[in-house]
């Protein structure tokens, strides 16, 4: 008798789990205006990524042309697959000192896999991810990139 | 040639008789039969391409995607174009498949279809089968589609296709039993295998309205296993794609493919379309008791209107089912319908015996 009860017990929680599942997916049937889907090209003028979103590695430059790399090469040494090179070049600096400073951040995006591990390295936050994500050129060459912009120097206050 | 929308019985009429005066009465039947076989043709082959097209659509709507939306606006042209590209393929045979019967699968699958098709009432008068033991032929042919399975199954000579077809032949013969019944449920209650005789009796009151709780279980059955009989999600096991490449189809391409797709979408079809007549109604409009004008709006839909509206939603229902829930293993399968669906079954013919008999129905 007991297994009975729990039979038919059984029965009415299988349907009750059933219909749970069927109330979930219901929803997301009838609320059609929260789909996830993009029509891509369409909508290209209003698309906004999100937050979190890794385009490619871009190193934002202030107004007066200048960006917060120090040229230390930490980057270089946390990038698993070398797609990061920092060219350096020595200065003198007006005390007459000779200080180390950035040439080129050479940033190979076709070998980039996006881990977002050179932005965690990064001492004074000079490179982060940036949004832009249609990356389709004619020639591989044009994958290779110069982060700093020529003429470009390092803001004061960065300390070394 | 009057055509009325409401009933077409006077329209089938008025072909027969000027077809009877103008040719032999042997010609009349040949041209009627195939006017009515083009017709069933035409309507399965659009009929099944909307259906493709709204699986996918709905399929979308449940994973929050927008599915096909790219040939033709919201994409309605886009069964068109795999159609046209399914027949455009080479056919395939692997080398050592048993070259009768592996041709032969297809047609047998989708024969079996079209038989059923036949006696499904679509509106007054627009039924080319009636028979009295209209219920009893359609059990008796829906199930002549697993010969072609297994048929499709064994002569491919794969094991994924073996292992498949006999899934679906375990499947089917023990479903099978449990959508008779469920008919046979609701035939107590008509009192009839006639499907115009079913469907009028449900002229004041659909019968799942008016079987009240025995109808309800035995709609809920007949929809259970009417799914695993299409072989659908979640009793897909037939083809399980993850487990068996494509399952009983693995080794077929092209119009052979596209035979057993829209075989499946047919039976889809005729599931529905069986679950709307026996339960809902068939073409009968929606009517309650005494509302007389709110009987009489309803009878301004037409018939055929009704039918496809409740063939539609019993179609989003079973569609729900499939996009909902996981698929069950071959031996949760066999346990539900042994162990769950035919017991419940059996009490629930004898309750509607009892109903029936003590007059405990509306």
């Amino acid at each position: 008798m007991k297994s009975f009860i729990e039979y038919i017990v059984s029965i009415f929680k299988g349907v009750w789990t059933l219909l749970v599942g069927m109330r979930v997916t219901g929803k997301y049937v009838f609320t059609p205006w929260k789909h996830v889907t993009h029509k891509y090209p369409e909508n290209r003028e209003t698309l906004v990524m999100f937050e979190r979103f890794r385009g490619e590695v871009i190193m934002p430059h202030d107004a007066n042309n200048e960006h917060k790399c120090t040229g230390c090469g930490i980057c270089e040494l946390n990038c698993p697959n070398g797609s990061i090179e920092i060219i350096s070049k020595s200065v003198v600096t007006a005390d007459g000192k000779k200080k180390r400073m950035i040439d080129q951040h050479i940033y190979h995006l076709g070998m980039c896999t996006l881990c977002n591990l050179c932005v965690k390295a990064c001492p004074t936050g000079a490179i982060v991810m940036g949004q832009k994500f249609e990356h389709a050129v004619w020639d591989r060459s044009e994958l290779t990139k110069v982060l700093n912009q020529p003429g470009s120097k390092i803001s004061e206050g960065i300390k070394e | 040639m009057a055509f009325n929308i409401y009933d077409f019985t006077t329209l089938t009429h008025d072909i027969h008789v000027g077809l009877a005066e103008s040719f032999s009465p042997f010609l009349a039947t040949t041209i009627e039969w195939v006017i009515v076989g083009v017709v069933y043709l035409i309507f399965v082959a659009l009929f099944g391409l909307f259906l493709v097209y709204a699986e996918r659509k709905v399929c979308a709507a449940f994973q929050q995607r927008l599915g096909p939306n790219r040939v033709g606006p919201w994409g309605i042209f886009q069964t068109i174009a795999d159609f046209i590209k399914l027949l455009m393929k080479e056919l395939i045979m692997p080398r050592k498949a048993d070259w009768f019967l592996y041709n032969l699968a297809p047609f047998i699958v989708i024969i079996a279809s079209f038989l059923a098709i036949a006696v499904l009432p679509f509106a007054p008068g627009l039924q080319s089968l009636d028979f009295d033991i209209g219920v009893f032929y359609l059990t008796a042919v829906s199930s002549v589609g697993v010969i072609g399975i297994l048929l499709a199954g064994w002569s491919s000579n794969n094991k994924f296709s073996l292992i498949g077809a006999m899934r679906s032949g375990a499947q089917i013969l023990s479903y099978e039993l449990s959508v008779s019944l469920s008919l046979l449920t609701m035939v107590v209650f008509a009192g009839s295998m006639q499907f115009s005789t079913i469907v009028e009796g449900q002229r004041d009151a659909w019968f799942i309205f008016s079987g009240h709780i025995p109808a309800i279980i035995a709609f809920v059955v007949f929809l259970i296993a009417g799914t695993a009989e299409t072989n659908r999600g979640p009793f897909d096991l037939a083809e399980a794609e993850s487990e068996l490449v494509a399952g009983f189809h693995t080794e077929y391409s092209g119009i052979k493919f596209a035979m057993f797709f829209l075989a499946e979408y047919i039976n889809l079809f005729i599931i529905s379309a069986v679950a709307a007549t026996v339960f809902l109604g068939g073409w009968m409009p929606l009517h309650f008791g005494n509302f007389e004008s709110f009987n009489h709006i309803m009878d301004f839909i037409p018939p055929i209107v009704w039918f496809f509206m409740k063939v539609l939603s019993v179609i989003f229902i079973i569609m729900w089912f499939k996009w909902t829930f996981p698929r069950l293993r071959v031996d949760q399968i066999l346990t539900l319908e042994w162990k769950y669906l035919l017991p419940i079954n059996l009490v629930n013919i004898l309750l509607m015996a009892l109903v029936v008999l003590t007059k405990f129905h509306f």
